[in-house]
């Protein structure tokens, strides 16, 4: 017990001494939340739009008040050539161009179907989607609009017929902002990369310096070493997550609705899996760029993707699918999401953390077996 | 107790090769043991498990009459054991240093033995100074304070001079014998022929294997050879010129060359008739006593 209590005094005592180290695990967290809070956002709030009007009639014109007064379309310009309407999409200036054709206002007195040309800037896919959508929205209010007036003029009387409302409610993210599904997971995000990647390279260092080998010549046992070098990591990876909690509340004024104790505690379960990982990074690489690269893109860059972070799993592949079954930060994320978001516990989420504890004690023995055998 | 260190059949294989191979040999209380041999030879597998850092493939290691493999702990809080690159925490202070490996030996009262040893190691000015910022000596005397810590009985050194000035040489060397009088066994190997002369006794080790063991005198008056020494230019051909003309055995040394004979009178005609018909240039010709340095050229000549 004493002897690991010296080890923990030694590596924070090393940590102290590396400034640079220091500021990147206090600082890196906040940077970090704000470029995802501010940046990594999949709204659109106001389409730049152009609109070339080849009908320049009233209906055509009370079409376009409809695609203003909507409050999603902001018109950059109004074309007078097709060229010019090319221009601006190529440029990116617009992200949507709406085409009125000749004849639209006389095929619609004629009780014709009249077109209606959208063209969207397909390099943006999310985008140009969410705004095809608005785009939908205008045009079926506006036809409505037609076909009422219509009867209205005509003095036939309008029939009621049952029809479905839908009346939309978004829970947890009223406003269905990105930013709110982001941020409670970036807490996970930065959990695995300070005790992951903090870990091993702390115990790299030692066998690239040669300082491993020296502690092995003493009586010192495997698992005396293993536990001094991940209890600092663990109590690193709890500060720079409480640090985000706060931040995350001040910056964007997003507030952990259930109980923090509970996250904190699938915190710790989630970190079983990470210094497991970590540990057995160690075991691979003899340099610390080895162990970098390995960390980074074989083990934190797949784990993103198939957590559920960025890009939602259902769409994925069923094996794909699969595969992120045995990826702990999926849990944690669903774990974060709920607890910070939703005010979800235990209630919820034990099966997350059920999960998350098996996983974790069997990376880390695992990856403590083969630690221990590389030492020996 | 005489026999610290009693190895008995050893082997390690890497692969093909053959790192230590059917090693057998003791070390006595409180002498101070050489392993010599070229790079590669094995010196570093046979410390690394002596230290227990790996595990034979065969053979029984005896530290202080007990198994290697069965008393680790009580085996490791005895022995000290040096690398060859003196690991260190370069981001510690020379003290911090010196704290850490005394706690994790479990040295309590610690303070007055790093004093001593800081005296006379010479580094007490520098008690404070991170590790990282000393220089190369001053490093390798940190890291022997170090494994000096919990007073071992045992001091395993992996080619402790390679690569320090000679001032820094000489300093260590002083400890060494300090050590020694204190009673402290020391293992320890080196290339280099003039450390291995100060031991006690010498293993010259070569592929593997053990080729002579002894007094590093007894080893000398073994080889019954006399040595001619020839300063002369260019000395690549008349090494090539002795070897091609004569079935002596030659040895090069930077400007000079070493033949081997058994009686100097009847080969010396023919060398030098070998090297003047090569056109070289003789400085300076004298008969002298083999040094360790020959009898192990000769040695490895003879087991290959």
């Amino acid at each position: 017990m004493k002897t690991i209590l010296h080890i923990i005094k030694k590596e924070f005592l090393q940590f102290k001494r590396d400034p640079k180290m220091f500021s990147i695990t206090l600082f890196a967290p906040i940077l970090q939340l704000i470029f995802f809070g501010y940046a990594a956002t999949l709204d659109l709030n106001l389409v730049p739009t152009i609109i070339y009007d080849q009908d320049k009639t009233v209906t055509s014109r009370k079409l376009i008040e409809e695609f203003i007064g909507s409050g999603f379309f902001e018109i950059e310009h109004y074309a007078d050539n097709y060229k010019e309407t090319q221009k601006y999409i190529e440029e990116g200036k617009s992200l949507v161009a709406i085409v009125i054709p000749q004849n639209f206002e006389k095929r619609i007195y004629r009780r014709e179907t009249a077109s209606l040309q959208a063209i969207f800037n397909g390099s943006f896919g999310n985008s140009s989607n969410i705004a095809a959508g608005y785009v939908t929205k205008v045009v079926t209010k506006y036809s409505r609009q037609i076909v009422s007036n219509y009867l209205d003029i005509s003095g036939r009387k309008f029939i009621p017929a049952g029809s479905i409302d839908a009346e939309i409610r978004v829970w947890y993210n009223p406003e269905l902002k990105t930013r709110n599904f982001m941020v409670p997971a970036i807490v996970g995000l930065l959990i695995s990369v300070i005790t992951l990647l903090l870990t091993t390279l702390a115990i790299v260092k030692e066998k690239e310096v040669g300082t491993l080998e020296q502690l092995i010549v003493t009586p010192i046992k495997p698992i005396q070493l293993i536990i001094g070098k991940l209890v600092p990591f663990v109590i690193l990876g709890f500060i720079s997550v409480s640090i985000v909690i706060i931040a995350m509340n001040i910056i964007f004024g997003i507030a952990v609705r259930g109980n923090v104790f509970f996250l904190f505690f699938s915190a710790f379960l989630y970190i079983l899996s990470t210094l497991g990982l970590g540990l057995f990074v160690s075991t691979i690489s003899k340099t610390q760029q080895q162990a970098m690269m390995i960390s980074v893109f074989a083990v934190l860059m797949p784990m993103n993707f198939l957590s559920g972070f960025a890009f939602p799993l259902e769409n994925m592949p069923i094996p794909i699918q699969m595969l992120s079954y045995i990826i702990p930060l999926k849990y944690f994320i669903n774990i974060t999401r709920g607890v910070i978001l939703k005010g979800t516990g235990l209630a919820v989420h034990w099966p997350d953390a059920l999960a998350l504890l098996t996983i974790g004690l069997v990376i880390l023995f695992l990856s403590a077996l083969r630690f221990k055998k590389r030492l020996e | 107790m005489n026999n610290i260190i009693e190895i008995t059949s050893l082997r390690k294989n890497y692969g093909e090769i053959k790192a230590v191979n059917d090693v057998s040999l003791s070390v006595n209380k409180g002498e101070m043991f050489g392993l010599v041999g070229p790079d590669g030879a094995g010196k570093t597998t046979m410390i690394r498990i002596l230290c227990g850092l790996i595990i034979q493939e065969s053979g029984v290691v005896k530290i202080l009459d007990k198994d290697r493999s069965q008393s680790r702990k009580e085996i490791q809080k005895n022995i000290g054991y040096l690398s060859q690159k003196f690991s260190l925490y370069g981001d510690l202070s020379v003290d911090e240093n010196i704290e850490f490996f005394a706690e994790i030996h479990n040295v309590k009262d610690y303070f007055k033995r790093r004093d001593e040893l800081l005296d006379f190691s010479r580094l007490k000015p520098f008690r404070n100074r991170i590790a990282e910022k000393l220089s190369g000596g001053m490093k390798q005397k940190l890291a022997l304070v170090c494994c000096l810590i919990h007073e071992p009985k045992i001091l395993f050194l992996d080619e402790p001079t390679t690569g320090v000035d000679p001032v820094s040489r000489r300093d260590f060397w002083k400890i060494l014998s300090k050590l020694l009088k204190d009673g402290i066994t020391i293992f320890m190997s080196t290339p280099y022929l003039d450390e291995a002369e100060r031991c006690n006794r010498v293993a010259l080790m070569n592929a593997g294997e053990i080729i002579a063991l002894d007094t590093p005198q007894k080893i000398k008056e073994k080889m019954n050879k006399q040595i001619i020494e020839i300063v002369c230019s260019p000395v690549r051909i008349a090494y090539q010129a002795i070897k091609r003309n004569t079935m002596l055995e030659v040895q090069m040394f930077g400007d000079r060359i070493n033949v081997v004979v058994e009686n100097y009178k009847l080969e010396l005609p023919s060398i030098k008739k070998a090297l003047t018909e090569n056109k070289v240039q003789i400085t300076d010709e004298r008969i002298i006593s083999p040094s360790l340095e020959n009898v192990f050229m000769h040695l490895i000549k003879d087991a290959e």
